[in-house]
């Protein structure tokens, strides 16, 4: 069936149209239970250094400044500079401009290992011409940029356009090539139902997408467990049919230990533990990592942290 | 015949009315045995979220004018003499005092709110001031308030001990964590109702009930809190509070039913400022 695809509109519905829908009522319970796991001590400890090794560091600010992305990516590489034994992050997630300042301060640093995601094709509404959206991400990857996280443009999806959708992420990937990974972002808030997420989660994997993220983090809501369940899911039954792993990054909403760990939760339920690694599971999120530090001192000293113990971002 | 409709005694954190995160409960009764109510037995992960909550609403109630602060203390005091009746009716039965003390009582906690109230714009006039120096410098001090204090309030007369403790913490500008009295928890959960609807700031003021025991370690160890007025508890407790509040350099006090400006200004700090004449 897949190898029948070759991004025409008729057979990109031939196969997307007959996906089998999604149970909403039995996705949402299915999250739900899954989320009152119990992940304590020495699991939690494990828990917290994987969920900061994933964490995409983001600042995606109209007010972000060289100063403030630097300080950014030294957090990054070192979270707390009081304990080495802390990882460091998945990547340094930026507006476009700011990807060559945070990649040099990243060498700088030592920090050579982590890359520099870059928001691309007119993030975050994709409102854009095609010519664009390519010079956007070209700039990126000039720039340094080792992960593209590029938008889709939700207005042709939802009006049933799917062939463009999908020539416009075979294009991006095709200018990302082996230099960049190519995250695409579906902004599930946007696409109203389960069936949407399911359906655009293949467009996009079929497309050549190397991780699917659920939101831009300017839409509400955004990274909601059912919805990264249906991903993951989605990510799952891809692998089933074509052997190829595809990486899941909710983004969005996740700003507590707690919520990270109900991720890992739903990501070792669903695809299994192959995902719990930074290359197929990231997190992006800003505020979640001073959490994710407090708990980790909490588990440390035996008593809980406090917001002047880990930096003011 | 009409069943009664029993009150769920709750926790108040972040201006909203949870149960305890734990599930659990335990039963209350009165000086003859009879039950009252269950009241949450809150854990330490309450606590936790409550500081969280008190620290979210530190900016926005350290900054509203003294005026605005004087004027909602004025607004838990107008709230507190219309539900006088319910607080007389808690305090006699969990207190077994009769209704003309707890009356006595009530009023008084009544009248030292209006008091705290008038003292939240004073206080920095009485207690700070211009400092003569030698030097082409203004240099004036002010209190300013500390951050979240954790109050274990007086057991004594449980409603008027809770407001000895609570009102000039507030008054001068702090959040709080009150944990209230083990055997009395009553008063400070309809004490919390009375907040809610008093134009206080959600998370000012939060409130949990349970085990002292459980809790009260846990605040005095926690990195968030920056005060601690410890009247409520054992006093052989003093010197472990005392240690596990040190790590953070806590302001902890005991205090002995005062009501005084002081006390405000056990959980202030002075601030000095020199600024150059002539610019």
């Amino acid at each position: 069936m897949i190898s029948l695809i070759d991004g025409s509109e008729s057979s990109l519905r031939a196969f997307l149209d007959n996906l089998p829908g999604v149970d909403k009522v039995g996705a949402e319970a299915r999250a739900a239970m899954l989320a009152t796991r119990s992940i304590k001590t020495t699991s939690k400890a494990k828990a917290i250094d994987l969920a900061i090794r994933m964490v995409d560091l983001t600042t995606l600010e109209g007010a972000d400044t060289p100063g403030k992305v630097r300080s950014l990516c030294a957090k990054g590489f070192r979270p707390d500079p009081t304990d080495v034994t802390v990882p460091h992050v998945g990547a340094i997630c930026v507006y476009n401009d700011m990807v060559e300042i945070a990649r040099k301060h990243l060498d700088s640093i030592g920090g050579h290992e982590i890359p520099v995601a870059a928001v691309s094709t007119a993030f975050p509404s994709g409102r854009a011409s095609m010519e664009v959206k390519l010079r956007d991400t070209k700039d990126a990857i000039e720039a340094g940029a080792g992960e593209i996280d590029m938008v889709i443009d939700r207005g042709a999806f939802l009006s049933g356009r799917l062939g463009e959708v999908f020539a416009e992420i075979k294009e991006i990937k095709s200018l990302c090539g082996d230099r960049a990974h190519l995250k695409v972002i579906l902004e599930t808030g946007e696409l109203a139902t389960y069936d949407n997420v399911r359906k655009a989660s293949y467009l996009a994997m079929l497309a050549g997408a190397d991780f699917i993220k659920t939101s831009t983090g300017k839409v509400t809501p955004a990274a909601t467990a059912p919805v990264v369940l249906v991903m993951l899911e989605a990510v799952r039954d891809f692998y089933k049919l074509t052997g190829r792993r595809i990486g899941v990054k909710p983004a969005g909403g996740i700003r507590t230990t707690k919520d990270a760990i109900k991720q890992l939760v739903l990501v070792n339920e669903t695809t299994g533990p192959e995902w719990l690694t930074p290359d197929l599971f990231r997190i992006g999120a800003s505020a979640l990592l001073n959490d994710l530090l407090m708990q980790r001192m909490k588990l440390r000293d035996g008593r809980y942290s406090g917001s002047n113990y880990v930096t003011v971002d | 015949m009409r069943l009664d409709v029993m009150k769920t005694y709750k926790l108040y954190i972040g201006g909203a009315f949870p149960r305890s995160e734990s599930g659990r409960s335990y039963e209350l009764k009165d000086k003859k045995g009879n039950f009252i109510a269950n009241p949450a037995l809150a854990s330490r992960k309450d606590l936790r979220d409550a500081v969280v909550a008190a620290r979210g609403a530190f900016s926005g109630w350290s900054h509203a004018t003294a005026f605005n602060r004087g004027q909602i203390l004025y607004r838990i005091a107008e709230m507190l003499e219309g539900r006088s009746s319910q607080f007389i009716a808690e305090i006699s039965a969990l207190e077994g005092v009769g209704e003309a003390a707890a009356k006595k009582q009530v009023q008084s906690a009544i009248d030292l709110w209006v008091w705290y109230a008038g003292w939240c714009d004073k206080i920095s006039a009485s207690a700070g001031g211009t400092n003569p120096i030698a030097g082409p410098y203004y240099n004036f001090t002010i209190p300013e308030p500390l951050g979240v204090v954790g109050i274990i309030a007086e057991e004594r007369e449980s409603l008027l001990g809770l407001t000895r403790g609570l009102a000039p913490v507030i008054a001068g500008g702090n959040t709080t964590v009150l944990i209230a009295s083990e055997s009395a928890p009553l008063p400070a959960i309809t004490l919390a109702e009375v907040l809610a609807t008093s134009d206080l700031p959600h998370g000012v003021v939060n409130v949990l009930t349970g085990k002292r025991s459980e809790l009260i370690s846990w605040l005095a160890g926690h990195m968030e809190v920056d005060g601690l007025d410890i009247s409520g508890a054992q006093k052989t407790l003093d010197g472990e509070l005392k240690r596990l509040g040190s790590e953070n350099l806590k302001r902890i006090h005991r205090f002995n039913m005062d009501v005084s400006p002081a006390r405000m200004l056990s959980f202030m700090e002075y601030k000095t400022v020199w600024h150059p004449i002539g610019i």
